[in-house]
């Protein structure tokens, strides 16, 4: 019998492929995923991010996938995996939330958008695509519901900044004015009948997400039409490296690092996000544990005190040198000019003020603990 | 992109200007493009030894973390302290923009390293994707 070689996965592109190699895009492999993680030709990663806090910048976010839930039981289904309350969402309303396994730990965090009476669309990180779809659809199996994966379905395409709103108002009919922050809405968008708009982001600014069909023209002609339509507010296109930046200056979990199938929500402290006192969902009695025997460590923002950058998985130590933790995101933060961390400390070390050090290149850094989001846009109402 | 042809190269990207017994040390212009904007850079002290081939600092972009290789071994004797406050300037024009400045252990091993234009061929090859 011939031996069959496993073959690894070919890597994916999105439809704005070649849109972002014209353009210059310096490319990287995320999560199986060919994407750009910066423009120079527009300033790299620092102009992208200071775009994006100031004015507008856009986002070739295909990679993420899409997850529809429909049928007479599909909130019931939606309320089973989710730990969120999705009871809540009228029509037109999201919410962040995750989906558990039952020790309490991430199978993923998600954005669930409620679009329509029994319609569920779960916006999902794309190096956990076919892990989360096999595991919605396996634990919503007893309910009537029809669950749809429709990551390939769509490219999106995300603006954001103070200025998305006036840009995306250029391009369409709906009256963005009147959708407010998670919530959305279906319009024509660049001549697209019946667009989905989401006033979603993961920038820690106002901002939306579009969904448009996902053939490379059309994909290529609404981000061109979208660049050419923001010229005025300053737009760039932004990769995954700012992205990061901006995600982590306010505070936004990122799978694998915040949040992983080893960490709970208490410890990531994603607690507002988690209503207990709904009906029973994957993942509650753990939790219902872990609460009673108490936490042993948390999730803390970092700001370097001496000079020195903290990176993705350097140690944190205490004042004597010892080991106590570990940076689950760390960078310069390009707004707020500062070298910034998260990471994961035993309770005793996560109050403000708390002085700790980062282990960097075999020296301990000093650091300190900060509030978080290290970044909160300004509110104008 | 063209380089200084009375400096010398290797192939992680540092360049060395020698003059006698002494000589300054860089990163080429090739490795700052690659790198992004230059956030952070970590140098010996004056008094140091550094080591052919070994690393001797290294340059930070906001994403990535870059060991500097010592093209030839010495003595640190000057470290530039604008790139403390000022890292940036490496972007604008690394070929001027000095990291350290050092005594020469021995200078025959500037032998083994790249002209101008062997570089230039090499930086052609590798940043061919």
């Amino acid at each position: 019998m011939p031996a069959v070689e496993a073959t690894t996965p070919a890597i994916r592109k999105t439809a704005l492929y070649s849109v972002h190699r014209q353009m210059g895009a310096k490319m990287v492999e995320f999560n199986g995923w060919e994407m750009p993680v910066e423009y120079p030709s527009v300033g790299g990663i620092m102009a992208e991010h200071y775009a994006v806090r100031t004015g507008a910048g856009i986002f070739d976010v295909s990679h993420m996938g899409d997850i529809r839930l429909a049928g007479p039981q599909a909130l019931a289904a939606v309320q089973h995996i989710s730990m969120n309350d999705a009871s809540r969402l009228a029509i037109g309303q999201a919410q962040y939330s995750a989906l558990l396994y039952p020790q309490g730990t991430f199978v993923d965090d998600v954005v669930v958008h409620r679009l329509g009476e029994d319609e569920y669309l779960l916006v999902i990180n794309a190096g956990t695509r076919e892990k989360d779809f096999n595991w919605v659809r396996d634990h919503t199996r007893h309910f009537d519901c029809a669950v749809q994966n429709l990551s390939d379905d769509f490219t999106q395409i995300a603006i954001q900044g103070p200025k998305a709103v006036n840009l995306l108002q250029k391009l369409t009919n709906v009256d963005l004015s009147a959708v407010k922050f998670y919530w959305l809405t279906r319009g024509t968008v660049c001549g697209l009948p019946n667009t989905l708009i989401a006033r979603t982001g993961y920038t820690g600014e106002d901002g939306f997400e579009i969904y448009v069909p996902s053939d490379g023209p059309t994909s290529a002609r609404v981000w061109n039409e979208i660049l050419e339509a923001g010229k005025e507010f300053g737009v760039v296109p932004c990769g995954l490296g700012a992205r990061n930046t901006l995600r982590l200056e306010a505070r936004l979990p990122l799978y694998g690092h915040e949040i992983s199938d080893t960490i709970n929500v208490w410890e990531a402290g994603l607690d507002r996000f988690c209503k207990m006192e709904k009906p029973d969902f994957i993942g509650r009695a753990s939790l219902e544990r872990a609460k009673a025997e108490g936490t042993k460590r948390g999730l803390v923002g970092l700001e370097m005190l001496d000079r020195g950058i903290a990176r993705d998985g350097y140690k944190v130590l205490d004042l004597t040198g010892r080991e106590i933790g570990y940076v689950t995101s760390g960078s310069p933060a390009p707004f707020l000019k500062k070298n910034i961390a998260l990471a994961y400390v035993p309770t005793e070390f996560v109050p403000l003020g708390t002085e700790l050090k980062v282990e960097i290149r075999g020296q301990g850094v000093k650091a300190q603990v900060v509030p978080t989001p290290f970044y909160k846009r300004p509110r104008k109402n | 992109m063209s380089f200084p042809t009375d400096y010398k190269y290797t192939k992680e990207h540092e360049w060395i200007k020698a003059d006698g017994k002494n000589a300054t040390i860089g990163i080429t212009s090739y490795a700052q493009e690659s790198l992004g904007d230059i956030v952070f850079v970590d140098l010996p002290k004056p008094g140091a030894d550094i080591t052919a081939g070994k690393t001797f600092g290294s340059v930070e972009s906001v994403k990535a973390v870059s060991d500097l290789y010592a093209p030839v071994s010495g003595t640190v004797t000057e470290v530039n302290g604008d790139l403390a406050t000022a890292p940036e300037k490496i972007n604008k024009d690394a070929h001027s923009a000095w990291m350290i400045k050092i005594t020469l252990k021995d200078p025959a091993e500037l032998n083994s390293l790249l002209i101008a234009a062997d570089y230039e061929k090499f930086v052609a090859e590798e940043g061919g994707h």
